[in-house]
């Protein structure tokens, strides 16, 4: 199948510093792909790029099989929400109506329910909405415009948990009704887990995991009870962390276990625990970057 | 991944939740299956209903519907949806009392014989838990 997105060596350099380090990635159409990483760790550049609002240094991006650079033709088959997405002095109701002209797919119908379900007043100005309905406005519009790629950045900042779930029901059942690739950046992974088909995860400029999302359930597995017992079992095991209190210790192994492996554990008085996509995406990105680095992609 | 029977479904649905989503999605069916209430002959919710009722992708969900169907237990109606397949029940059944000793039987021994609790007192011990339900349900 041909890829929705396809990226490839992508290079951006911003003051001397390489805040996107060869990326190559192909975000297949018609899936929920979220990426993910710590802040500055290159997603809103990427994204940027994609949606050609940044140039790149170098490499090539494709998207529905052409450059998106002033590309007009490319651009309203395509939405970006960003987290600090910025608006004309304008009220909401205007804002939906200049999106409306914009993508050839806008549901008025759906943003007309997104704005109750948000409880957003189409006639506030965007400059008095709350940092959490200014978010809901990005995502309304988001959905709304029922683009072929729909790219959401952090989309709900401000947003309480309750409307995040809200976010989600909505975005799948829209999703399942009109099919299109999705590209969700966020940092509430486990909550946002089940809706991911994929998993790209960035760490200063590179992709450092990029996996389906199925294949990370039970990649790693927390093992903890009396030294000994943990000791004996993670032998040949890759392990990621091991922590130790008195007699008990904990320790993280990576890759799959078969029932033979688990049997030790059964009598052994150790628990086995899966590791949430969550703590995967944070060993993945391996320890903080210092300071100075990451502040360059934000 | 698709070709999982339902018995290593069960299997490692029985261990933990790092397992994927989809094979928790095949589980979750197969157990309302078994226990009657999807009755067979009966129409399964569709990827969608299954996708908005566990907050997962749609995908996903066919995914989980793919794993029943290839076991037979499920049988695609075309155009109308997927449906509980004749004899299911009675498949799933047996599998499940295969699995007994090993997830519920060993398990329960383990513990037993970690706590110094001796075989006649946690037969003993069953024999009140089924009194109580017993009179529980009279």
């Amino acid at each position: 199948m041909t890829p929705a997105i396809s990226v490839t060596g992508l290079t951006r350099r911003y003051r001397g510093q390489l805040t996107l380090d060869r990326v190559s990635v192909d975000i297949e159409a018609g899936s929920v792909t979220g990426l993910l990483g710590r802040n500055g760790a290159g997603k809103t550049t990427l994204m940027r790029i994609i949606a050609g609002q940044e140039f790149a240094s170098g490499g090539s991006v494709r998207v529905l099989g052409a450059s998106p650079a002033e590309n007009d033709r490319i651009l309203r088959r395509m939405v970006f929400v960003r987290e600090d997405q910025a608006y004309p002095d304008f009220k909401v109701g205007d804002a939906l109506r200049a999106a409306s002209w914009f993508y050839p797919g806008w549901s008025g119908e759906l943003a007309g329910s997104l704005l109750a379900d948000f409880a957003l007043p189409r006639n506030r100005a965007i400059k008095k909405l709350s940092r959490g309905m200014r978010s809901a406005l990005g995502i309304v519009i988001g959905l709304a415009a029922r683009a072929e790629v729909t790219m959401l950045d952090e989309p709900y900042a401000g947003l309480d948990a309750v409307a995040r779930q809200v976010f989600y029901d909505r975005l799948l059942a829209d999703y399942a009704e009109h099919p299109r690739t999705v590209l969700l950046s966020t940092h509430q992974v486990d909550e946002a887990a089940g809706l991911l088909e994929r998993v790209v995860v960035m760490d200063r400029g590179r992709i450092v995991l990029d996996a389906p999302a199925d294949d990370l359930r039970g990649a790693a597995t927390r093992v903890s009870g009396p030294v000994l017992a943990v000791e004996e079992f993670t032998a040949g095991h890759p392990v990621w962390d091991r922590r130790r209190m008195g007699s008990q210790e904990t320790a993280v192994i990576a890759g799959p276990l078969g029932e033979a492996d688990r049997a030790p554990a059964r009598t052994g008085r150790l628990t086995l625990e899966p590791l949430s996509l969550q703590e995967l995406v944070a060993h993945a990105a391996g320890p903080p970057a210092p300071y100075a680095q990451k502040k360059v992609g934000a | 991944m698709n070709k999982l029977k339902v018995s290593q479904v069960r299997e490692m649905a029985g261990l933990d939740e790092g397992i994927p989503l989809f094979v928790q999605v095949a589980e979750r069916l197969a157990a309302e299956i078994a226990d009657g209430g999807l009755a067979e002959g009966e129409r399964v919710p569709s990827t969608n209903e299954l996708a908005a009722y566990y907050r997962i992708n749609p995908a996903t969900a066919a995914k989980g519907i793919n794993v029943l169907t290839e076991e037979e237990l499920l049988e695609k109606r075309r155009g109308i949806g997927m449906f509980v397949a004749a004899g299911a029940r009675q498949r799933l059944l047996e599998q499940r009392r295969r699995r007994f000793a090993e997830r519920y039987i060993e398990p329960m021994v383990t513990e037993a014989s970690r706590l110094g609790i001796a075989a006649d007192e946690l037969a003993e011990l069953i024999r009140e838990v089924g009194h109580v339900r017993e009179s529980a349900t009279t």
